[in-house]
């Protein structure tokens, strides 16, 4: 059987983690390599970086932290951030990364998703979504949520899978920060229109939120958080034990 | 040495790096010369089967893999280069491989039920047949990472582990000194590195 995955997102802002994390034992907690294999030995299935930095400097020092992290830790990595090119594409794959998640460069350029699943492989490609209600429809929000693009988001998916994504990540910004869990309305609507793996994003705030998203939609097949983990309110392998408890396969 | 052939297939950053972790000397290399010389050799690949059994064929890669296999050297094809071992493949028109397993490659979805989503992609308990040495330091039942749309067909004989996604899939297979995993060791944590330790370990059958 295989397993509901459990994923970790590290944002890196000139090559450290941003949003301060409190963990016993790790000496330098904004380490990227640190805290990805941090996670990595406590049960993390894969993990998520994602580069915030907007200067040249920031995205030659993420490439060489992506290196490192990559020559440490030996699970799955999606890179996302600043990808709006095959370049980029070729920069991040080249230093270490199995999937590279697209976000804005896709809405900028749609035959982004298409070039580059030509290229290598729609396994590699992962459509990511910021989505919000807006007027009784799902919206796409770009720039961090920030810019409403005015485009429905099951079509934007749709056509996302349909030019070669092989994974959605759909952040809802409705529950992100929230922390009373996921966005299932959403969730289904989108599992049920699309047959790749979705990963759900924004709104976990304890171990029982993953139980409920994994119970109310099987389809689903990996949660995603970033802050709940860093500040050790939820541990992931105490979460991935609860998950077992309840009947879902996890990898223990 | 163990030579990792570098046929311009698949991203090899991965799987240099997990070896280097375990110490082993590893080289790329696409030079025949040098796979000759090197102790063991890993064959990986990632994306269509065609044009990576091209290249090994056109480069005569192919004939040197061939050659150094019948020799006694360990051989381990990973996803792709698993599936290059076999005779052959139906991923888009008939494609022959090396000949080293007996089988043909197959798309996952003649076996699997509809439900289910392709390619089979995540994290997969290992269930073994046999006691094959490359499986030495694991357990019943340990993850695996896999990535793959196809799968290997009619290689019961060389079967050493399946993996179940609505139907028992082939998740590796051994033929003598020839070995082949469907998933990624170089992505699996720490029981893929376990299975890279144990491949590097193997003694070379001496003739």
């Amino acid at each position: 059987m295989i397993t509901k995955r459990i994923i970790p997102c590290l944002d890196v802002k000139n090559g450290r983690v941003v949003k301060g994390v409190n963990f016993q034992g790790l000496s330098d907690v904004s380490s990227p390599v640190e805290l990805g294999k941090y996670y990595g030995e406590r049960g993390a299935d894969e993990l998520v970086f994602y580069d915030i930095t907007a200067s040249a400097e920031g995205r030659a020092l993420f490439t060489d932290i992506l290196k490192e992290v990559a020559s440490t830790i030996f699970i799955p990595l999606t890179v996302g951030g600043g990808i709006n090119t095959l370049n980029d594409f070729d920069r991040v794959l080249k230093c270490g990364a199995d999937k590279v998640s697209v976000n804005s460069g896709a809405i900028k350029d749609p035959n982004l998703i298409y070039e580059a699943a030509k290229r290598y492989g729609d396994q590699c490609v992962v459509l990511s979504v910021d989505a919000k209600r807006v007027n009784g429809e799902f919206r796409v929000f770009a720039k961090g949520g920030r810019e409403d693009t005015g485009m429905n988001a099951l079509e934007w998916i749709k056509r996302g899978v349909d030019n070669g994504a092989g994974e959605i990540v759909l952040n809802s910004i409705d529950t992100d920060g929230v922390k009373g869990g996921f966005d299932l309305a959403m969730l289904g609507a989108v599992t049920r229109l699309v047959s790749v793996p979705v990963i759900a994003s924004g709104g976990a705030g304890r171990a029982e939120d993953f139980v409920t998203l994994f119970k109310e939609l099987p389809k689903v097949d990996a949660g995603l958080a970033a802050s709940i983990f860093h500040f050790g309110e939820v541990k992931i392998e105490e979460l991935k034990k609860i998950l077992k408890e309840n009947g879902i396969s996890v990898r223990l | 040495m163990v030579a990792i052939v570098d046929y311009g297939v698949g991203n090899l950053f991965s799987l240099v790096s997990s070896l280097r972790a375990l110490g082993v000397d590893a080289v790329v290399s696409g030079d025949k010369e040098t796979l000759i010389r090197a102790e063991k050799i890993i064959l990986p690949g990632v994306g269509a089967f065609g044009d990576a059994a091209e290249k090994l064929f056109s480069s005569g890669l192919a004939e040197t893999l061939q050659a150094e296999a019948k020799k006694g050297k360990p051989l381990l094809g990973i996803c792709l280069g698993m599936q290059l071992l076999f005779d052959r493949s139906y991923e888009y028109g008939e494609h022959k491989g090396l000949g080293l397993i007996e089988g043909s490659i197959r798309p996952i979805e003649e076996v699997i039920p509809s439900s289910l989503k392709i390619p089979h992609i995540g994290w997969n308990a290992l269930h073994f047949k046999g006691n094959s040495p490359i499986f030495k330091y694991l357990k019943e039942g340990d993850y695996v990472y896999f990535v793959h749309s196809y799968y290997g067909a009619g290689c019961e004989k060389s079967v050493i582990a399946t993996a179940e996604y609505g139907a028992f899939l082939t998740a590796a297979v051994q033929n003598g000194n020839v070995y082949g995993c469907q998933f990624h060791p170089e992505k699996s944590g720490e029981v893929g590195l376990k299975i890279l330790k144990a491949f590097c370990e193997l003694e070379e059958k001496k003739e």
